[in-house]
Order: structure tokens, then C-alpha cells, then sequence
């Protein structure tokens, strides 16, 4: 008998278990971002469900997805059931808005035009910076070569490509035929168009090819660490474009999924203190004044400008230079 | 009437109709649906775009360059693993089928880290002037290499099923061995031949993941149709993307055709 009772008392302490996380919410959301955030969401996730626990009692897991951003823009137009999207720009989460995922306002929901952390377009160049780059006029001097990824291809190229652009415009008498001009000559430089920015660092730094490499802020600081200051330095120039990496609630999923709450928690969470000081661990510029303040040393003073300031916002910025017969196509058709 | 090994024609036939609808005609024709709002004009257009122009030449033109090679290449391969004995011969063979089973990505970054200006081959080619890695010939390496197999496995079976007989006959007529192989053996083996060909060519004109990685990418010099799709997919130009999808089914298809005909044509000549 007593044989009997003991597999049976697992099966109902089983089922109690099963049922139990109706009683204490355990929820799950999913995260859709792009490919360099990987540690950073990793390390948010873990702080996040810490936190929420104590506050509310509550298990949140938060599960991540990586990939180029306009990709997992597809996928959740395509229905991937994210809760959460945060992506490298705020084109492929309008593109997720216009059909109805997200709401129009999206961007007005969150501080800071919905980036809770910022980045901008440095230089990396090789040990001793052998041709003298300093600033983005180098670049176009002829037997430089830039490596940048294509900014067809990849969502962080195109704020390589535009951050070139507002610093040629933002020059004494600079005007959008000079930027043109400028922009031009620097693709000429580029002897392989990467189709993503880890792409784009893998050719620069173990094929050794190329004189600099044109990446996020974040991501130069990261290969500095990785690959030590003895072999690549960073060269800051005087005026760069301001990246803002932003994020959004999807609206219908997490209607659906009954994750809104924990959704919109988990995005203010990015804004918090605790949080602000992960996303500067991981290199990107905090929001936050007084964390800001705190990692000042790791990020060089540079004047930066924003996408709105210069090109009116992301819309205009892809039909105008990065959509099929735009600036950058004619650039391409011009090289031959 | 006569016992067949499979249940019931009706059965067998209407699970394979049922099967390859599901599994081949239903995303072709999901395709044809995206493109579908585009029209024939709108197609034309999008065709005539210099950039989309050189990346259709290159594609086609490296994938038809390439199943040439493996060809010439393939037949030589196959023929010496069936014809002689050799230390190592069984590791050899396994290794042909290689290119089968390893994600096209790491074919790709294997290839560029081998032929970049300092990877164990491109430093000695590069002083010579010969640049693989991003350039329109390392999209051909990088076909061929994804091709390779196919030659070789389809005229192996052929070869080892020919009988010496025929070839001591042509020889006992007084045939030369190059009589022999040209008017006996290579006929019999042209339409396995050809089988993959045509093979090799349709996989190196769909290859992506592999070409990216050593082609560089340059608009005009070394860009390949599937990454035209890509850029259109990025601007969120589904019925473009799809457009130029069936643009090159279009013209795969037309290809494979033309080979079959080929294909039909040698095998009447070689049976007559």
C-alpha cells in the first residue's frame, strides 16, 4: 500500500506544480533585438527578473532573439510573437507600425525618442594609426581603405553612411552636393561592402585588411577589449552622428499573450538606474546624467548630431539615400 | 494483372502529387503570389536596373562557369576513384561529399580566411596579381566548390556500371583509347553528365551563404542576385523581392529545360 501512496503523492505534488504558477504569475516575454546586444540583454534579463521578483513577486523570464535587425523586423511582421521589440533603428520599428503590430506613437510612448541608451560612429584603426587618421576628411584620401558593412544590408551601416554625410554637410560652406561628393569619394575607399557589421569586423580585424574600420562606439570599445589596446586604437571624430538604438511594446502580442504589464516594466526598467549602468558596462552611452557622469572617462567628448536634425527623421533619411535608386545606388552605378 | 511493389496506383499517385504540392509547388506558387501585384511592366522595370543587370550576369554567368568546371573536373575525379586502386582511396571518396554536409557559411568563411591577402593562399597570390577573396572570381571559387559533389556522384554509378566489355571490343576493332573513350565511353556517360550539371548549376545559381562572404559585395562588380533579394527584403519590398525570385526561377528553369533536352537527345544518340 504505502508503495502505492508515494509515486501517487508525486503525481499530485506534480500537478500542484503545475498549477501553482496560476496562483504566483510566472511570465515569460520575448525580447526580438539586434545582433550586438546579445551580453547586454543577457545581463538586463537577469537583473530585470531579480528585480521584478521582489517587487511583485512575480518569475519573469525573459527570452531573447538575435539577428540583423531588419530580419527580425521581418520576423515579427512575419509573426514572430515578440512582446518586446529593440532594434538598431527606428525604421525597422516603423516598418513593424505600419502594420498595426505597434502603435503609430511608439516612439512618444518613451523618453528619449524610446532610446534609453545611445551610441555614435567611431574610428578603428590599427596600431599606431600607420596613415594618420584623425577625422573623416582622412578617409577619402586616396589608398586609404575604409571597411564599412553595406548599408543595404545591414541597419547599422546606414548610420555609417549617414553620419558621414551630416559631417560633410555640418563643414564651412557644406551643402548636400559636397556631402554628396564626400560620401562618394569614401565608398570608393571601400574595398569590401560586408553584408553586417560583425561581418564587417572580422574582415578588418582577422583578415587584416583595410585602414579602418567604421563602426558603433560600442562595438570598437568591444574589440579594443577583446583584442587588446596593443593591436587596434580608436580615433573619435570631431562630429559624429548620435545613434539611438530604440525600443518598443508590440501592442497586439502582448493584448494577446496578456504580458503587458511585465512588457512595459521591462522597458522602463532599461531607463533605470541599475540598468543604465549595464548598458554602459557593455559600452553604450547611458541616458542618465548622474550614470553618465559616473562612466565619463570610457567615452571620448564628441558633438553629435541627430537623425531628425539632419535628415528629418528615418523615413525621409531611407527614401531619400538607402531604398532601390536612392543616393547610395547612384553612388554605386557612379564607381564604374 | 500485374502485382505492383507499391499499394495501389491511385494511393502512390495521389500521395506523391499531394507531397509535391505541399512541399515544392505550394512556396513557389507563395511566390508567384507576392510578385503577382507587380505586372509584367513592373517587372521589366525592375529588371532593367544596371545594378540588378550586372548581379543576374554575375550569378548566372559564374554559375554556368563553374558547372562547366566541376564538369571537366567532376568526370576526372569520378573516374579516377572508380578506375584505380589507391592508398587512402575510401577517405577520398567520403571527402567528395563533403561539400554536402557543411553549412554554406562556413564554406564561405573558410574560403575568405584562406584567400584574403593574408590567408595561406592569397599570400602568395596576391603579390601575383591574383585576387580571390572579394572579387567576382572568389564567387566562382565558392561555386565550385558548392557544386563539386554533384558531378562526381551522378556519372560514378554510370562509370562503375560500364562494362569492360564494351571497351575491350572497341580495342580488339582496332579503336585508339582516345577512339574509345571519345566514341564509346563518353557517350554513355553524357546524360549522367549532363544530370550533374545541371545539378551543380541550379545549387551555384541559389548559393548565398557561401558567395557573401568572399565576394565583397560591390554593387556593379561582385554582387549576386540572392543578395539583391536580401537589399530588397531589407527595404521591406516583399513583391520586389519576390519578383526577382521568380525572375531567376524563371530563368533556372529555362536552363534546366534546355539541359534535359540535352539530356534526352544524348541518350537517344548513345542508344542508337
Amino acid at each position: 500500500m504505502a508503495a502505492m501512496t508515494k509515486p501517487l503523492n508525486l503525481l499530485l505534488a506534480a500537478l500542484w506544480s503545475l498549477s501553482a504558477p496560476a496562483f504566483a504569475a510566472d511570465v515569460t516575454i520575448l525580447n526580438v533585438s539586434y545582433d550586438p546586444t546579445r551580453e547586454l540583454y543577457k545581463d538586463v534579463a537577469t537583473a530585470f527578473a531579480a528585480k521584478h521578483r521582489t517587487e511583485t513577486g512575480d518569475q519573469v523570464t525573459v527570452n531573447a532573439s538575435h539577428g540583423g535587425s531588419g530580419k527580425q523586423a521581418r520576423a515579427v511582421i512575419d509573426g514572430l510573437e515578440a512582446d518586446v521589440v529593440t532594434l538598431a533603428l527606428a525604421y525597422d520599428i516603423d516598418a513593424i507600425a505600419r502594420t498595426g503590430l505597434v502603435g503609430a506613437d511608439w516612439q512618444k510612448r518613451l523618453p528619449n525618442n524610446a532610446a534609453p541608451y545611445t551610441s555614435t560612429i567611431v574610428f578603428l584603426v590599427r596600431k599606431g594609426n600607420p596613415k594618420g587618421i584623425k577625422d573623416w576628411p582622412d578617409l577619402i584620401k586616396p589608398g586609404v581603405q575604409v571597411i564599412t558593412p553595406n548599408p543595404k544590408t545591414s541597419g547599422g551601416a546606414r548610420w555609417n553612411y549617414l553620419a558621414a554625410w551630416g559631417y560633410a554637410l555640418r563643414q564651412p560652406g557644406g551643402n548636400a552636393t559636397k556631402a554628396r561628393e564626400f560620401v562618394a569619394a569614401l565608398y570608393k575607399n571601400v574595398p569590401v561592402l560586408d553584408t553586417g557589421a560583425r561581418g564587417s569586423t572580422t574582415t578588418f580585424v582577422q583578415r587584416g585588411i583595410g585602414d579602418v574600420l567604421l563602426a558603433w562606439e560600442n562595438e570598437a570599445l568591444l574589440s579594443q577589449r577583446e583584442l587588446g589596446k596593443d593591436q587596434f586604437e580608436i580615433v573619435v571624430p570631431s562630429i559624429s552622428i548620435l545613434a539611438e538604438p530604440p525600443v518598443a511594446v508590440v501592442d497586439k502580442v502582448v493584448d494577446k499573450r496578456k504580458t503587458r504589464a511585465t512588457a512595459e516594466a521591462y522597458l522602463n526598467f532599461l531607463y533605470t538606474p541599475q540598468a543604465q549602468e549595464l548598458a554602459a558596462k557593455h559600452f553604450y552611452r547611458p541616458r542618465l546624467a548622474e550614470v553618465a557622469a559616473k562612466y565619463d572617462s570610457q567615452f571620448a567628448k564628441v558633438t553629435t548630431f541627430t537623425i531628425d536634425e539632419v535628415f528629418g527623421g528615418w523615413k525621409k533619411a531611407q527614401a531619400e539615400h538607402f531604398d532601390d535608386n536612392g543616393v547610395f545606388d547612384q553612388l554605386g552605378t557612379a564607381n564604374n | 494483372m500485374t502485382r505492383r511493389v507499391l499499394p495501389g496506383f491511385g494511393l502512390s499517385l495521389g500521395y506523391t502529387v499531394v507531397y509535391l504540392g505541399l512541399i515544392v509547388l505550394l512556396p513557389l506558387s507563395a511566390l508567384a503570389v507576392k510578385a503577382a501585384g507587380i505586372g509584367f511592366d513592373g517587372l521589366w522595370s525592375i529588371l532593367a536596373t544596371p545594378r540588378i543587370v550586372a548581379a543576374l550576369k554575375l550569378s548566372f554567368g559564374a554559375a554556368a562557369l563553374s558547372a562547366v568546371i566541376n564538369a571537366v573536373v567532376g568526370l576526372l575525379v569520378a573516374w579516377v576513384l572508380v578506375r584505380y586502386e589507391f592508398p587512402g582511396k575510401r577517405l577520398f571518396d567520403a571527402l567528395v561529399d563533403l561539400p554536402f554536409a557543411l553549412p554554406t557559411a562556413v564554406a564561405g568563411i573558410a574560403l575568405t580566411a584562406l584567400y584574403a591577402p593574408n590567408g595561406w593562399l592569397g599570400q602568395w597570390l596576391v603579390p601575383l596579381g591574383i585576387k580571390v577573396a572579394f572579387s567576382p572570381l572568389g564567387v566562382l571559387v565558392a561555386m565550385i566548390f558548392v557544386g563539386f559533389p554533384y558531378v562526381v556522384r551522378t556519372v560514378q554509378p554510370v562509370l562503375e556500371a560500364l562494362d569492360r566489355d564494351v571497351e575491350e571490343a572497341a580495342e580488339s576493332l582496332g579503336a585508339t583509347r582516345l577512339q574509345t573513350f571519345v566514341r564509346v565511353l563518353f557517350p554513355l556517360m553524357l546524360p549522367a553528365l549532363l544530370t550533374g550539371v545541371a545539378l551543380a548549376l541550379a545549387r551555384a545559381v541559389g548559393e548565398y551563404g557561401s558567395v557573401i562572404f568572399i565576394s565583397g559585395n560591390l554593387p556593379m562588380q561582385s554582387e549576386i542576385l540572392p543578395l539583391v533579394i536580401v537589399q530588397k527584403l531589407e527595404q521591406y519590398k516583399y513583391a520586389d523581392a519576390a519578383a526577382v525570385g521568380v525572375i531567376m526561377l524563371a530563368i533556372s528553369f529555362g536552363l534546366l529545360l534546355a539541359i534535359n533536352m540535352l539530356q534526352r537527345w544524348s541518350r537517344r544518340w548513345a542508344e542508337r
